[in-house]
């Protein structure tokens, strides 16, 4: 497996892409065979019918690329939570192809969503078994996916015993016990203290970098999408539609608090609020 | 392949993390002491010496009101005399006869009824359209007191245990089933979706998924299962008086036909206390898997 150099060069570095590159399938393109972790095309979603029906998703495409970061950032009403689902296999678009190339998905949402009857180590296990590892390994996987995001200890803990924090850190384990290529993240922070937050977001940018994981983390909070996405994708509200992308140049290590962040952070929030005035 | 990488971490994270998370934990509770051990052992006593203080209080002031005059008065004994009764009773095998008799008609009648209720409710909650009808059969069983499928067993099955079990079936069955139906029906979709994105599917999401979900509300149907069960029993020793049959029922048939209120009474508590016992296994076991959840607070009497 090969390991991305994710404070390295970036990529594509520090130029922001034309819409016309990211949008649209762009069959045979360079660079586009087999770096597409994901990649949609057109796709649509409609809830309901006729004049009731609602347009949560409208003709959207969007690529990420292998080991790529992509924060998926919109107001209310854009339809992330309904991409994710699509993107996962739990939702089926109206129109338009989802391509992930056969690769293992796993998706973590806002809520941890571990069963109270199991310990934290019987939660990473069960994903084990569901991917069918044999009994004999699960155990010693299981703890040292917890050891990845320092659980060790507390393997035997139920969930209602552990914190937010540390609920939400079992869940990222189980995630990643589904030994998944791609990892979509439905605001899994949003539940947090900042305090919490800033050390998880730490603990994620070094997880998928030892891991060279795919990521298409969805969030509200466009400081948490500046800190760690390598590309920032704008949203429009009903139907969600591509409006804005921003290339995130990597320079070094990043923090909420860097000035960097916070610049990218005022000039996505600008542009957001533009589109909440067209609503308004 | 991806193993263990936690050498990675920067160690100055790593202590960050552990020290957040031993600061939201709070302090480790200071575990048992003698001391605190025998405040719970009082405060869980004296509300049931009190309840007993009670009754005792009760039949001796009934005892004292002389009721239906000076006739029958010797019928009505007071808590003393009574309880002698009972002692004496427990010193006899016919009492003990009699309880083994019902308590082994209890388990069968029981056991009985958590199969049939059971897989009711397995298919049923797998079924929507069987779940509907399911659902409004076993409402309507429930509203009718089991005492009235009597005259119904009786002719189907003649005056036999088979009876007997026939109505503990009809009144614990539908509790059993309806519990397991909740529970599935209650299943948070949040964990069915964290489920399905595991890639558990068919079997697999059942066994390791919808029944531990659905457990607790299974188990509050056992347990009304097992009430209806046991009123059931008892009403159908009273009145399905077997030859040659010795039971609880049958022990309180005798003493209304002698007339000796004392042994009614005795026979009473006997099956009160087994009541109770039941009731008691049934609310530990609901406790510890609500404690294990954390869908319980512990709460400690000051």
């Amino acid at each position: 497996m090969k390991v991305l150099q994710r404070n390295g060069v970036p990529p594509c570095p520090g130029q922001p892409r034309s819409r016309a590159l990211l949008n649209g399938p762009r069959p045979g393109g360079p660079g586009s065979g087999d770096d597409a972790a994901i990649r949609l095309t057109e796709i649509s979603k409609v809830y309901g019918r006729g004049t009731g029906a609602v347009h949560a998703v409208d003709r959207l495409s969007l690529t990420v690329r292998d080991g790529e970061f992509v924060c998926l950032v919109g107001a209310s009403g854009c339809g992330k939570s309904t991409l994710l689902s699509i993107v996962a296999g739990l939702d089926t678009p109206t129109a338009g192809q989802v391509d992930t190339g056969g690769r293992h998905v796993a998706i973590m949402f806002q809520e941890p969503a571990l069963f109270p009857w199991l310990t934290a180590r019987r939660n990473v296990e069960l994903a084990l078994r569901a991917r069918r590892v044999p009994r004999y390994q699960r155990r010693q996987r299981a703890i040292e996916l917890l050891e990845t995001v320092h659980l060790g200890d507390f393997a035997g803990k139920r969930p209602h015993e552990l914190s937010g924090g540390m609920r939400q850190r079992v869940a990222l384990a189980r995630a990643l016990a589904q030994d998944a290529d791609v990892l979509l993240m439905d605001e899994p922070f949003g539940a947090l203290d900042a305090m919490t937050r800033d050390l998880l977001h730490d603990e994620l940018e070094r997880i998928c970098s030892e891991r060279s994981l795919s990521v298409l983390f969805v969030t509200h909070n466009v400081r948490e999408a500046a800190r760690l996405g390598d590309r920032v994708v704008l949203l429009s509200s009903r139907p969600g539609r591509v409006i804005g992308e921003y290339e995130v140049p990597r320079t070094g290590p990043r923090r909420i608090d860097s000035a960097s962040v916070a610049g990218l952070a005022s000039t996505v929030t600008d542009r957001l609020r533009e589109e909440m005035k067209r609503h308004g | 392949m991806a193993s263990t990488q936690t050498s990675g971490a920067p160690a100055r994270q790593t202590s960050a993390i552990a020290g957040l998370d031993s600061l939201e934990l709070g302090p480790v509770s200071t575990g048992r002491s003698p001391g605190r051990l025998a405040r719970k052992t009082w405060a869980a006593t004296w509300p049931k010496l009190l309840a007993i203080a009670l009754v005792l209080g009760a039949w001796q002031l009934f005892h004292l009101s002389n009721f239906r005059g000076d006739t029958a008065s010797g019928l009505v004994k007071g808590p003393g005399p009574g309880l002698a009764n009972l002692w004496d009773q427990l010193h006899h095998a016919t009492l003990w006869q009699a309880i083994g008799d019902t308590a082994q008609t209890a388990v069968t009648g029981y056991l009985l009824a958590l199969v049939i209720g059971s897989i009711i409710g397995a298919v049923a909650s797998r079924i929507p359209p069987l779940r509907a009808a399911t659902g409004s059969i076993i409402s309507g069983l429930q509203t009718m007191p089991s005492i009235a499928w009597f005259p119904f067993a009786i002719i189907l099955f003649g005056t036999s245990v088979s009876a007997i079990l026939f109505v503990m079936v009809l009144g614990a069955a539908p509790s059993i089933a309806n519990g397991l139906i909740t529970g599935v029906n209650y299943t948070p979709p949040m964990l069915l979706r964290a489920g399905r994105t595991m890639g558990l599917r068919g079997v697999a999401l059942y066994r390791y998924l919808i029944l531990p979900a659905s457990l607790p509300a299974y188990l509050a149907g056992l347990r009304q299962g097992w009430a209806f069960a046991w009123r059931s029993l008892m009403a159908g020793e009273l009145l399905v008086i077997i030859v040659g049959h010795l039971s609880l029922g049958i022990l309180l048939n005798n003493a209304q036909d002698n007339q000796d209120l004392a042994s009614a009474i005795s026979i009473m508590i006997v099956i009160l206390v087994i009541g109770i016992m039941i009731d008691a296994v049934f609310t530990k076991t609901d406790l510890a898997v609500r404690r294990r959840r954390g869908l319980l607070i512990d709460a400690q009497p000051a």
